[in-house]
């Protein structure tokens, strides 16, 4: 059982990892709206691209 | 009404039931005086018409493919027509506009009537129909759309043009530069909320291996290491994530008035205190899984509440917004631009027709009218010549003027009536809350019961004296009682927002749902705040010579008989008067005006007409005579037509206990009509009141104890509705008036203002069951606690327990959903 001496540890180290993620995700505005991209995934027209900026322009912002 | 159709059926099916034309924007049956029968596709209104087009020539008929599979109603676009031109000036690309790559400029904007799918595609395609338009992002979440566009190409208020027609009126100063400052509100919130979220399920699953060791057996080495681990994940979550309940809590101590996170914060401090003293001596309970969860859960509901509030904005940005930034000052002969804040007194200034006034003074040359709607709410204009005054914020109609300046920025009455929004809303006491009343009560009694547990254990077993008082206040930390109102207010707020009303706050729920006075303003309120042509006396094709003639003008009058119809004559030569037309129309010399023209332009008014006239005055109608070749032919009445829901509204608020009363600035003839013909017992009904005596009654009410809510639409109404418990601002209203509003309603007529003191009353009575459950529950522990049988796994099961009931209740409950009609 002193196997808990190492593996709790552990255990926590993850969960850090995890509410780092968590942060760097909040932070970059990740759950800023969660309601429009639900929406505006269905509606991106192959036909047609929208004439907006480039994903990577937006990114550089 | 598109509400009679069955609700729930596609918009397809729908359209087989209906036999009679359809209009190709929005569905609804096309009126039969708007059928052309030559035509292929049918309009019910201009609006649908324009929309229409501007969709076809940017090839985005998908639209319309779009709303199909959605499922839900368009509505006919109602444009509010405004020219936007204060988001031209250089003072707000200054403030409220963040340069980007390229020279492109990016700022957002506050959208109202955004209800499906379809309509963000719309949005997000604005740079089709708007060339200069680099990229057009909704937000559904705040109602914002983030506009980035090129301004060598266009100005913003061609871009704003552009979508009031389509139908979303943009609102510049509502939420503005504070979106940003916003959005990290709430990503900071969020943070916590994660934090204090991750170290909840982490303590709790300790904590479930200490519960149970504590009946199988534990090796005291193991139980040492999960009760130190779960202290060092407890601290940051309790003293950084739940840092906002102790400075809660020290604001109230130190203002001395009730909040609810005095308890809350009381109880964490405790029960972490004595958690990490027992940690350290190695027995006794620790808490720290409940305080994780009491943490995270509390900031859960700070969250959802956060996140459906509507920030209120500062009166002072908005004076520039209502009067042109610039006045035309005359110089001998030459003329120039001056910021119209430091035109000096004594100057004279031009006002062109159609322009607005930038300045208060005194007209020394020209004559002309004046709409002065938007500063007092009277709805017909005001007929000046030299010597009269005029005021900055109303509109030069007719013919150009001279104005010498006795005032200008913030000393017009325009910046002194907007100053003291302004100031009445800074000095105004926050709202106490029902749940912050009760907490104000709960931690005395929490306090006298854990001070007399501590007296009474103490003499029975000194021991166990301060373990049974920690685990009574960690038992009692109202948890519960801290999520029922923000989970009820957040729950209320969407529903209300879907609903077509937009609180600031959920304090206002709070105040709407006890009755009082609500005091309507008159014009654009009750009635539909323009002039509509109501009565005909005299032969039907007339009509068609007096559109002619008025068809360009913009004037009031000129604007009701563009909107009673199309004309099919055309009109060659035109002259505005002060009063009234001259117009060549099919060859014939066509007069409309007033009675004062006509006589003018005549000699005199046929013996005939004095009857009628007399009869449209007294119905508390404007008159407007028409004359063809010399001779008086017909007789319109006109009239600013009652909201075709007012009364049905008005009465629902009756039966609801509350008195409703109408104060306008309109003439007490046209306010006694009007009640006339809305037939509702009023509890009083005045008129002739300026924008200050507004403010004055309703400060005066409110001194003397009484709740009072004012329902208006204008700038003459913003002041009284920063004076009044809650302001209502009704849909269309001036851009000041949102701002002075606790409340504002997105969808036209009263309908929503009934909804919205209805819904809050609903949720009153959802927080009241949620405050109830929780105080039962935590009489239940405060019973546990004292008897000294309140173990830390009670206390862990009873926590979210009561959380979860008043959860459920509080989310399943129906608050802001339209009243069914029986």
């Amino acid at each position: 059982m002193s196997i808990l001496f190492l593996i709790l540890p552990v255990t926590l180290l993850l969960s850090a990892g995890a509410v780092a993620a968590f942060a760097w995700a909040t932070r970059s505005g990740q759950f800023d709206d969660l309601e429009t991209p639900a929406i505006r995934l269905l509606h991106e027209d192959a036909t047609s691209p929208s004439p907006g900026l480039t994903p990577r322009e937006k990114d550089t912002r | 009404m598109a509400a009679a159709a069955p609700i729930g059926l596609p918009v397809h099916a729908r359209r087989q039931l209906e036999p009679e034309p359809q209009c190709a924007h929005c569905d609804l049956p096309v009126p039969v005086t708007q059928v052309e029968p030559l035509s292929e596709r049918q309009f019910c209104c201009d609006g649908c018409r324009s929309v229409y087009a501007i969709l076809h020539d940017a090839g985005l008929q998908d639209y319309y493919a779009q709303r199909e599979r959605t499922a839900l109603e368009t509505k006919s676009p109602q444009p509010s027509q405004r020219k936007f031109e204060e988001l031209d000036e250089p003072s707000f690309r200054e403030s409220r506009c963040q340069p980007c790559a390229n020279g492109v400029l990016t700022t957002s904007f506050f959208i109202e009537g955004v209800h499906c799918s379809a309509c963000v595609w719309l949005l997000e395609r604005l740079p089709r129909v708007a060339p200069a338009v680099v990229e057009a992002r909704y937000d559904l979440t705040r109602s914002a759309l983030q506009v980035s566009w090129d301004p060598t190409k266009a100005r913003l208020s061609e871009v704003a043009r552009v979508l009031d027609s389509l139908g979303y009126t943009p609102h510049p100063s509502h939420q503005a530069s504070s979106i940003t400052e916003q959005r990290k509100g709430d990503r900071a919130l969020l943070l916590r909320l994660g934090i204090a979220g991750a170290a909840a399920g982490n303590v709790m699953l300790m904590a479930l291996a200490l519960y149970s060791g504590q009946f199988s057996g534990m090796a005291a080495e193991y139980s040492a290491l999960f009760r130190w681990a779960s202290l060092a994940i407890a601290t940051p979550a309790v003293f950084w994530a739940g840092s906002a309940f102790f400075r809660g809590g020290l604001a109230a101590l130190r203002t001395r008035t009730p909040h609810m996170d005095l308890p809350v914060s009381l109880g964490l401090l405790a029960g972490y205190l004595g958690g990490a003293v027992n940690t350290v001596r190695g027995q006794g309970e620790i808490y720290f899984d409940s305080l994780c969860t009491l943490t995270f859960l509390l900031l859960v509901g700070r969250y959802l509440q956060r996140t459906h509030q509507r920030r209120s904005t500062k009166a002072n940005d908005l004076i520039q917004a209502l009067s042109p930034a610039t006045a035309c000052v005359i110089d001998g002969e030459s003329r120039r631009e001056v910021p119209a804040n430091s035109v000096a007194v004594g100057s004279i200034v031009a006002v062109d027709a159609g322009v607005r006034v930038a300045v208060d003074g005194v007209i020394t040359a020209g004559s002309s009218a004046v709409d002065t709607s938007l500063l007092t709410g009277e709805s017909f204009p005001e007929e000046v010549a030299v010597g009269d005054r005029v005021h900055a914020g109303t509109t030069n109609l007719a013919g150009p003027l001279r104005v010498r300046v006795e005032s200008a920025g913030r000393e017009t009455r325009l910046g002194r009536l907007l100053q003291s929004v302004e100031n009445t809303q800074r000095e105004r006491a926050p709202v106490v809350r029902l749940a912050d009343r009760v907490a104000g009560y709960f931690v005395v009694a929490v306090v006298a019961v854990a001070a007399f547990t501590l007296l009474v254990w103490w003499q029975l077993d000194a021991g166990h004296a301060i373990d049974h008082t920690v685990a009574l206040l960690v038992v009692t930390c109202p948890c519960a009682l801290g999520m029922a109102t923000p989970l009820a207010v957040s729950a209320a707020l969407r529903a209300a927002a879907q609903n077509g009303i937009l609180f600031k706050g959920g304090e206002f729920i709070e105040e709407l749902a006890r009755p009082g006075v609500i005091v309507f303003d008159k014009t654009g309120t009750l009635t539909e705040g323009r002039l509509a042509l109501v009565s005909w006396c005299g032969d039907e094709s007339l009509k068609d010579f007096a559109r002619a003639a008025e068809a360009n003008s913009g004037h009031p009058i000129a604007r009701a008989f563009q909107r009673s119809g199309e004309s099919s004559l055309s009109c060659s030569s035109r002259t505005e008067y002060p009063g009234g037309i001259r117009a060549q129309v099919a060859g014939k010399d066509v007069l409309v005006g007033s009675r004062a023209f006509i006589t003018d332009q005549l000699g005199s008014v046929p013996a005939f007409a004095l009857r009628p006239l007399q009869a449209q005055a007294k119905a508390g109608r404007t008159p407007v005579l028409i004359a063809v070749d010399g001779e008086v032919r017909a007789i319109a009445g006109f009239a600013d037509s009652v909201r075709a829901d007012a009364a049905a509204s008005l009465k629902r608020l009756i039966e609801l206990g509350f008195e409703v009363e109408v104060l306008s600035g309109d003439d007490q003839r046209v306010v006694d009509s009007v009640v006339r013909q809305l037939g509702v017992p009023f509890a009083s009904a005045c008129g002739g009141a300026t924008p200050e005596a507004k403010h004055a009654v309703i400060s005066e009410r409110r001194a003397n104890g009484q709740r009072v809510f004012m329902v208006g639409d204008g700038v003459n109404d913003a002041a009284a509705m920063a004076a009044a418990n809650v302001g209502i601002a009704v849909h269309g209203g001036a851009e000041a008036c949102l701002a002075a509003a606790d409340v504002f309603t997105t969808r036209p007529g009263l309908d929503a203002v009934a909804l919205a003191a209805l819904g809050a009353r609903r949720t009153m009575r959802v927080i009241r069951t949620g405050i109830t459950l929780s105080l039962a529950y935590n009489l239940v522990g405060i019973g546990l606690a004292v008897s000294g049988h309140l173990d830390p796994l009670w206390a862990a099961i009873l926590m979210p327990l009561s959380s979860i009931t008043v959860v459920g209740a509080a989310l399943r409950a129906r608050t802001f959903t339209a009243q069914q009609r029986s």
